[in-house]
């Protein structure tokens, strides 16, 4: 065997990427493929779908689910300010004052995964409840309206999406951050530069490919998310991921839904590549 | 004089309540992460009357001790949700841990297009994953059961699995393998006694990686079902009519069983750690 394998050593990287390679084309990019077929078909469940090349699907989709497009980035974008905004100031904590309990604090952060994040949600909703132990109680002391709710608003659902990619983002924060030299950080300190000014002109910028890819690891499954608006929201905060999934797996209308999968798909891929060349010199790589 | 001697004394104790700011913030943020996880275990013990397990109604360990009796259908979901994701790890592991030596150790052509091919599913919505897989599935006529989920799980745990060995590797020193063959090793030697040792702590993160991801999945796992149900499916079904305790019970397992390995891999990591001796003490 290692005689055949010194042989032919160009062949070893390639058949190491054969099966994971061969993987990822059967059931990602062949799914891909299949699913902008059928955005292109028409026709039922029952009797069956056929190829009509229906490109006026796309239009028709973005029309008609144009609230549901429009609020999903938006809720993507304030997710992303939210969760960075909190999550920065503690990865900055973590690395650079964690000290020996560095380890610790990083456990913390990636604990929550261990409890399915439906539990979690359902969590939520629960301490969110309109008459839940924390609302009902102040209710009760009069410190809030009778009428006060969180459940079913957008503050519920965009704080659970918030609460959900938290810890995405604390972790590449975290990566980026423990990185930097803090020498660095001393000699602006050496050289007059104020605490605030150190962290504008040393700190922030060497963190920008961890704000890179935390933002990124948020606003993308953000974008997507549909459980916090099913679970936490109303009608009135349906993000278009509800919609995709009322589509396919209630109505069935497998065109409509895969025309919609497709637009987010395009939709995402073009923000990230607009972003990437905001912040330019960042590689996509993960 | 005295007005100095007031401001030396004050200024320390402000850059003592300036420098707590950030770790009693970091603690509200952890405090933040853990409060659904602390209610889910507490309503766990809620002595409930109805099917509603939303207000304390007193303390009971009747859903400890009956977990496991009074919903088969969730047993059987806890079942294919650990089975899926034991296999998933196993197959995703090997599969992306190939992928990631062939990316850092070799050179060949058509690098570029493999990197896309790995970033790719880790950039796309888990619903876009799900739904595509569900388009390919009702295109071709494939029934959806717990295999299917399986090639779904497959299929986003391999990218996650190449970043974390790729992240590992990266700071591999090949002058070691490179001494093991000048030491008279071949090559399938050299990496069981040499490569595989030292990638191996990547591997296992990379498992664990895996595995959590899969046990918790739910977008994914919805659009591949098909009747099969999982854990996470199971709950987010009986969120319409109210979820009984035992799920509650169930989580908290989940999560103690969680601790405690990572407790003892950490202890295990410091027990290593102390057990090497210092140069100085030889």
């Amino acid at each position: 065997m290692s005689a055949w394998f010194r042989r032919h050593k160009g062949l070893v990287p390639y058949l190491f990427l054969l099966p994971g390679g061969f993987w990822l084309t059967l059931f990602f990019i062949i799914p891909l493929l299949a699913m902008a077929s059928v955005s292109l078909q028409e026709g039922t469940l029952g009797g069956g779908f056929t190829m009509t090349f229906n490109l006026g699907i796309f239009p028709e989709a973005v029309l008609r689910w144009d609230d549901q497009l429009v609020r999903s980035l938006q809720y993507g974008l304030i997710v992303t300010v939210l969760t960075m905004l909190i999550g920065y100031p503690m990865a900055y904590t973590i690395a650079f004052r964690g000290g020996r309990y560095k380890t610790i604090l990083l456990l913390l952060v990636i604990m929550p995964f261990f409890t399915s994040f439906i539990i979690r949600t359902i969590s939520w909703k629960f301490i969110l409840a309109d008459q839940g132990f924390v609302l009902g109680t102040l209710k009760d002391l009069g410190l809030l309206d009778q009428g006060f709710r969180l459940l079913a608003t957008p503050v519920a659902v965009i704080s659970g999406i918030t609460y959900n990619f938290l810890p995405f983002v604390v972790l590449p924060l975290y990566v980026a951050l423990e990185k930097i030299d803090y020498r660095l950080i001393e000699a602006a300190n050496d050289l007059y530069a104020s605490r605030l000014h150190a962290f504008l002109r040393v700190t922030l910028p060497l963190s920008i490919p961890g704000v890179f890819a935390a933002s990124l690891l948020s606003f993308i499954p953000a974008v997507g998310d549909y459980i916090n608006a099913d679970l936490l929201g109303s009608r009135n905060e349906t993000m278009i991921g509800n919609v995709i999934q009322r589509l396919y797996l209630t109505n069935n209308d497998y065109p409509q839904a895969s025309a919609l999968g497709l637009i987010l798909m395009v939709g995402i891929l073009v923000s990230v590549f607009l972003y990437t060349r905001i912040l330019r010199g960042q590689e996509l790589t993960v | 004089m005295a007005a100095g001697a007031v401001r030396e004394r004050r200024s320390p104790m402000r850059v003592r309540a300036a420098r707590a700011i950030l770790p009693v913030y970091t603690a509200f943020v952890v405090a933040y992460l853990f409060l659904p996880i602390l209610v889910m275990a507490i309503f766990g013990f809620n002595d409930i009357k109805g099917r509603f397990n939303f207000t304390w109604q007193g303390f009971t360990l009747e859903h400890w001790l009956n977990v496991f009796n009074r919903y088969p259908a969730l047993n059987d979901a806890l079942r294919n949700s650990l089975l899926i994701a034991l296999v998933a790890t196993v197959v995703a592991t090997i599969l992306g841990t190939l992928v990631g030596l062939a990316l850092t150790r070799y050179e060949f052509r058509g690098r570029g297009p493999i990197n896309l091919l790995i970033f790719l599913p880790i950039a796309t919505p888990e619903i876009v994953l799900g739904a595509s897989l569900l388009a390919l599935f009702v295109s071709l006529g494939i029934a959806r059961d717990i295999v299917t989920i399986l090639i779904a799980h497959i299929m986003f745990n391999i990218s996650y699995v190449v970043v974390t060995v790729r992240a590992r590797l990266a700071g591999f020193d090949r002058a070691l393998e490179e001494a093991a063959m000048d030491l008279g090793a071949d090559e399938w030697t050299t990496f069981r006694k040499v490569t595989f040792p030292l990638i191996f702590p990547g591997i296992m993160a990379a498992g664990l990686l895996a595995f959590a991801l899969s046990i918790d999945d739910f977008v994914i796992t919805q659009f591949t079902a098909g009747s099969t149900l999982t854990f996470p499916l199971w709950v987010y079904g009986a969120s319409r009519i109210g979820v009984p305790p035992q799920v509650n019970v169930m989580g908290t397992m989940i999560f103690a069983i969680a601790l405690v390995g990572i407790l003892g891999w950490i202890l295990l990591q410091r027990r290593e750690l102390t057990a090497t001796p210092a140069p100085s003490d030889r």
